[in-house]
């Protein structure tokens, strides 16, 4: 049972978290504006590296707070959590 | 009676206690402090199992949980397959056999209680043996809060096999009083019974602990049997000990070939002895220990066979003292016996051969040892990296974790006085993470032992076979999978190269032990095999559970009733006591419908449906999410969500509204009213509560945080009853004298705050049926109250309550979709015939801009229709697939599609359908087909509505 | 702790509180004249709680707040109101979406252990303390009314339709672990 640490909250079991999946994807400013493969971008398509990733969660069971967090997708570590409308911290490379 | 090869007065079992127990259908005798395993060999019996493959006679190999060969089968008090003698504490009326190869699973419930608990503590100590004794009392006295766990049901860990003394104390005594001392503490915990079989992510570590198991009979009915805690610790000390490695050579797996160190466990703890005339066979000194020890309590030890040339000085002389002749430079190169050894043989060996003429030596007993494995499970589990000692022959710790440390035999300590040092600074976290001042305790006094001289590692000894030609002998390496040397060799042989998959060809280290006995010898063997050094072959990863855990152990209390959330409304009460029949709708659990006494469900839910299509009827529609949405920018914030216009919603009006993803797929529907100017409750499904609420949070805190909203939920606040039919008006105005029911001044799509039955409500004259009907909310506690009145006042019309059945009937007649049962994710609200809730002045919603995707202009998409079987008593089943002929071709079938949803109407007086249909619109009037197993059935497609299309009915 | 302990934690419910939702910028212009109200501030630290004369004061996000104020406290909400007005803020009442069960008895900490992650040792979760999180399989809001060693006292506000589920599994474990 991994620790996530809540910026609001606090380190809590990952049970009480929900995934929102890859972080900083805006809504486009002119949907009607795009095409089709520009919009089905936005839609269906999302980064899948192997490293650092930021990647939206929320502390469904806590403050149900939407925060970001860059998580490494190769150890699963937790690098840093920070909160939404903040911009994403520097994390050193592991 | 004292048992055949028990000691009087030896041991730390209460001899003075008689346990009756059987096994295999003889009676026999143990105490309190035994084992199974214990109690059996005190009766001389050795002999406990039969191998799974070759059914060959198994005996006990060890004296703990690295046990490969003596599974038992408990059947008394209660069943339960493949357990090891050697972990069963005995108790008064065990009744168990030895299974050939399985087990067998009970098969009625398990009576038994099973517990889970959380803990959190700074140090966290994983075995009651010299190191971790030493490591929690540093931590205890540092005023940490301890948790201490340890497998044996005392403490003192391998102290309790030897006859070691620690501050002139025995082993068991100073442990106890270590122990005391611990528990004295009010924040240290100390578990007994408990292993640690897990580490899991940041520092968090499962053991189970084993209550009752040990009281049989006698177990209390409130205790639970098994407990998982589930510690979450700063810092772990893992002091698991380790395990002796046998010795592999043919015929090694004889009834009465045990490890050296089991026989003076067996020796010290439980006063038994495990042979009369015995042969050790070792390669390194510890064996030596059991050797002197066995014949200093009356045992002949026939040979010391070491296959070391030089033998240690010290344990020569010991031997020399005792009379043990020492076969140096030799090993064992077989054995006689049928259910138990009778003979071993062995024979000079040099240099990875065998020399010279074999010679045999008459034992009951034969008594291996091939070195030490570091139990190094847990720093395993928590990614610690594993290096290959070549002097020891194991797999060692490589360095701390950030917050865990190995300490004494786990850690590669042999002797005890260096598994104490070990310990007793352990609990001290990191020197570069320290804060104050080192955390340790004084290292107690031990007796001088003989200097340790190294050990010759021996994966396995040459069958004599393969130089003299004889029959080649079967050499164990994994004796419960009964895995041999020839098939390792077969497996590299195959062309495998990694032990990973070596272990799958031949599941070697698959069993209940994981290998804790093969694993590492089976790396040896195939180094050997392909001339590869093993350290960089490496041995099979560890993985949890340490020990095999009982799936109910896991489930805990979260079974029976327990197993899953039960929601239920305020009127719950009033449902059960009224007969209604139950969904599960989610976790919420809502009345199916109300059958009387003697009709069936089918019968019910068709007067429930003539009730509210010809008088009236209500139901409990509480279990509805509904989303308080506050703020001045709460119409824009709905508006960019609903695809309809929801802001030009006037205070006192009601609208339907879809919400959809950004794929343009429905993801919800409901009413919206305005509550106020900056005030709207919506309503969403009931399933899809949570996820509407999240869905809309995730959209306001994320993307549009500028927009001055708020968003509660309200779902348990309210509790909400549609009041359904064309005489509900006239119910509702009698217990609503206060308000204008009449349809001018309260018009279809509005609603009211008005007292009801003495209490204050909010009535939305809103439909699911095509009726005329008002939905009455109240405050949960009030709802009773509400709910009685409305059946009061409904009397005289023949007021009917009706359940989620007749509301599917009634919305299905209608053509009225249910999101989740009509819908499946890949439907637009176009494919619903909702056209007329999309807005075209809305610049943008979401889901607009998929709309106009090309996937989702096909014409061939899936639309949803009406079916009417045309033998009107036919209820399709739903999912049932529709072809577009009356014979079913060849496959593959071209399906057109499926049936969503499927009733009997008491309206239409025949049954019907919804259904997803290619260009269904298109097809309306045409004939489709329905292939089910008995027959393939003609359906006619229709218009989704079926009852009341002018909807005439909706003002009454 | 021993299973007697356990059994002897008196678990009591304390239906129909009146329970208002909060939601307002703390830093805002609102915070004061809400304060005047309440007769306190509002805590900001992160899961805590605060007692104000007029309601306990609960925080639950950066931006809001559960008020428990006693049975049929009807004129709390408009005043709130009244004190946000014209600043944005909301007030909702959510009195009968939860209930609330208080435990008492030395093992009370111990007997909400068995389902529940958080660190309930007087050091992690003092008096004050105010988390959201999972009790069992339920969501709960857990608040240390007391955290006195020898006679603690915790609230639980449950969702009104897992109530009988918690009230439940609060028995099951207090009939025996």
């Amino acid at each position: 049972m991994q620790l996530i640490p809540c910026p609001w909250c606090g380190p809590r079991e990952e049970a009480e978290y929900h995934y929102g999946g890859q972080a900083h994807i805006a809504y486009p400013d002119d949907p009607q504006g795009l095409t089709d493969q520009e919009w089905a971008q936005y839609v269906f398509f999302r980064d899948n590296p192997k490293g650092p990733f930021a990647e939206r969660w929320m502390h469904s069971a806590g403050c149900r707070r939407w925060f970001n967090a860059v998580r490494d997708t190769a150890t699963h570590r937790l690098l840093t959590v920070y909160r939404s409308g903040e911009p994403r911290p520097e994390v050193p490379t592991p | 009676m004292t048992a055949p090869f028990r000691l009087p007065g030896r041991g730390l079992v209460d001899q003075g206690t008689d346990l009756e127990f059987s096994f295999d259908g003889r009676r026999y005798t143990g105490h309190p402090g035994d084992t199974l395993a214990s109690a059996l060999l005190a009766n001389g019996v050795h002999r406990v199992a039969t191998g799974i493959a070759y059914r060959r006679p198994r005996g006990i190999m060890s004296a703990g949980v690295e046990e490969p060969s003596a599974l038992v089968q408990i059947e008394e008090p209660f069943p339960e397959p493949m357990l090891q003698a050697t972990t069963v504490e005995l108790y008064a009326g065990l009744v168990a056999r030895g299974p050939a190869g399985r087990g067998r699973l009970a098969t009625a419930a398990d009576p038994a209680r099973y517990d889970a608990v959380h803990a959190h503590c700074d140090l966290l100590v994983v075995g009651a043996g010299p190191a971790g004794l030493l490591a929690a009392l540093a931590g205890a006295r540092d005023g940490q809060r301890v948790v201490l766990v340890d497998d044996q049901p005392r403490p003192g860990g391998s102290l309790l096999g030897t006859a070691e003394r620690v501050d002139g104390l025995p082993g068991p005594e100073w442990a106890a009083g270590v122990v005391a001392e611990l528990a004295a503490l009010p924040d240290v915990r100390v578990l007994s019974r408990t292993t640690a079989f897990g580490h899991y992510d940041d520092d968090f570590v499962l053991a189970l602990e084993r209550r009752t198991d040990h009281l049989g009979f006698d177990a209390p009915a409130g205790t639970s049997r098994q407990r998982v805690w589930r510690l979450r610790a700063r810092r772990t000390v893992v002091a698991t000990g380790a395990h002796e490695r046998p010795l592999v050579f043919p015929d090694n797996d004889r009834p009465g070939i045990m490890l050296a160190g089991a026989a003076r466990t067996y020796l010290h703890r439980y006063g038994v002895l495990t042979g009369r005339q015995a042969v050790v066979f070792t390669t390194d000194d510890s064996a030596y220990a059991a050797a002197t020890d066995l014949v200093d309590a009356g045992v002949t030890v026939a040979a010391v066979v070491d296959a070391r040339t030089t033998v240690p000085e010290a344990w020569a002389e010991q031997c020399a003292r005792r009379g043990i002749e020492i076969r140096a430079g030799e090993v064992v190169t077989g054995t006689s016996g049928s259910e138990r050894i009778t003979r071993a043989h062995t024979a000079p060996y040099a240099g990875g051969r065998l020399h010279g003429p074999r010679r045999g030596v008459d034992c009951d007993l034969l008594l291996v040892s091939g070195g030490w494995n570091p139990v190094a499970h847990l720093y395993s589990h928590a990614r610690g990296a594993l290096h290959y000692d070549p002097a020891r022959g194991a797999f060692l710790p490589t360095g701390d974790l950030p917050n865990l440390r190995v300490a004494g035999a786990a850690n590669g300590r042999a002797t005890l006085a260096d598994c104490l040092a070990d310990g007793a600074q352990a609990a001290d976290a990191p020197a570069s993470t320290r804060a104050s001042i080192p955390v340790s305790a004084p290292v107690p006094a031990t007796e001088p032992v003989p200097d340790q001289t190294p050990g010759l590692v021996l994966w396995s000894v040459p069958d004599p076979a393969e130089t003299d030609g004889g029959e080649p002998r079967p050499r164990f390496v994994d004796l419960q999978r009964d895995a041999t040397v020839a098939d390792v060799l077969r497996a590299t042989g195959a062309g495998l190269r990694s032990v990973e998959h070596v272990k799958r060809y031949t599941t070697i280290g698959t069993a209940h032990d994981q290998g804790r006995t093969s694993g590492v010898i089976a790396s040896g063997i195939v180094a050997d095999a392909l001339g590869a050094d093993i350290a960089t072959l490496g041995t099979t990863t560890f993985r949890p559970p340490y020990t095999p855990v009982a799936f109910a152990a896991l489930a805990g209390r979260d079974r029976g009733a327990l197993f899953d959330p039960v929601r239920v409304t305020p009127l719950h009460a009033w449902h059960t006591a009224h007969g209604a029949e139950f969904e599960n709708v989610g976790q919420w659990k809502r009345p199916r419908c109300y059958p009387r006494p003697g009709e069936s469900m089918d019968r019910a839910v068709l007067r429930e449906c003539r009730a509210a299509r010809e008088g009236v009827a209500l139901m409990d529609g509480s279990t509805l999410g509904k989303v308080s949405v506050q703020g001045p920018d709460a119409g824009e914030l709905l508006d960019r969500l609903y695809t309809n216009l929801i802001s030009t919603l006037k205070p006192g009006a009601a609208r339907y509204g879809v919400m959809c993803g950004v794929d343009g797929m429905v993801l919800d529907d409901g009413t919206v009213i305005r509550v106020a100017e900056e005030e709207f409750l919506l309503t969403t499904t009931t399933g899809n509560a949570a996820k509407i609420l999240d869905w809309m949070e995730e959209w306001l805190q994320t993307e549009w945080p500028h927009l001055r909203v708020t968003l509660t939920s309200v779902t348990d606040h309210w509790v909400t009853v549609p009041l359904v039919g064309p005489d509900s008006r006239a119910v509702l105005a009698a217990v609503a004298p206060d308000l204008d029911v009449a349809n001018a001044a309260f018009p279809f799509m509005t609603w009211r705050d008005a007292t009801v039955a003495g209490i204050p409500a909010r009535i939305c004259r809103i439909s699911f049926s095509g009726e005329l009907a008002y939905e009455v909310n109240v405050r949960g506690w009030e709802g009773p109250r509400l709910w009685e009145a409305l059946i009061a006042a409904g009397e005289p019309y023949g007021i009917t309550p009706y359940g989620t059945e007749t509301m599917h009937v009634l919305r299905a007649e209608k053509g009225y979709p249910i999101i989740g049962q009509d819908t499946d994710g890949t439907v637009t609200p176009q494919d619903l015939g909702l056209g007329w809730a999309v807005s075209r002045k809305k610049p943008d919603f979401i889901g607009k801009r998929s709309f106009t995707r090309a996937e989702n202009l096909r014409p061939d998409r899936k639309q949803l229709v009406g079916l009417l079987p045309e033998d009107p008593s036919l209820r399709l089943p739903e999912g049932a697939q529709l072809i577009a002929t009356a014979a079913v071709p060849a496959p593959p079938v071209p399906m057109l599609g499926h049936v969503t949803s499927s009733y009997r109407s008491a309206a239409l007086g025949r049954t019907f359908a919804l259904a997803l249909v290619k260009a269904g619109r298109e097809r309306i009037g045409d004939t489709l087909y329905a292939p089910l197993e008995e027959g393939v059935h003609p359906v006619r497609i229709t218009d989704p509505v079926l009852y009341d299309k002018e909807g005439t009915r909706r003002d009454g | 702790m021993t299973a007697d302990q356990l059994a002897r934690v008196a678990i009591t419910e304390t239906p129909r509180l009146t329970q208002l939702s909060l939601r307002l910028d703390p830093a805002g212009s609102s915070s004061a004249p809400v304060a005047a109200v309440l007769g306190a501030r509002l805590p900001t630290a992160p899961c805590t709680w605060a007692a104000a004369p007029e309601a306990d004061l609960l925080w639950l996000g950066p931006d809001e707040w559960l008020l428990l104020a006693p049975p049929d406290t009807a004129d709390l909400a408009p005043s709130l109101r009244h004190a946000i007005a014209p600043h944005f803020g909301t007030v909702t009442d959510v009195s009968s979406q939860r209930t609330a069960f208080d435990l008492t008895g030395p093992g009370a900490p111990d007997l909400l252990a068995h389902g529940c992650a958080i660190d309930l040792h007087p050091r992690s979760s003092p008096t004050g303390t105010c988390v959201q999180t999972l009790l069992a399989q339920t969501g709960v809001t857990l608040l240390v009314l007391d955290d006195a060693p020898q006679a603690p006292t915790l609230r639980l506000l449950v969702r009104t339709s897992f109530a009988p589920y918690l009230r439940s599994w609060l028995g099951d474990v207090a009939s025996g672990t």
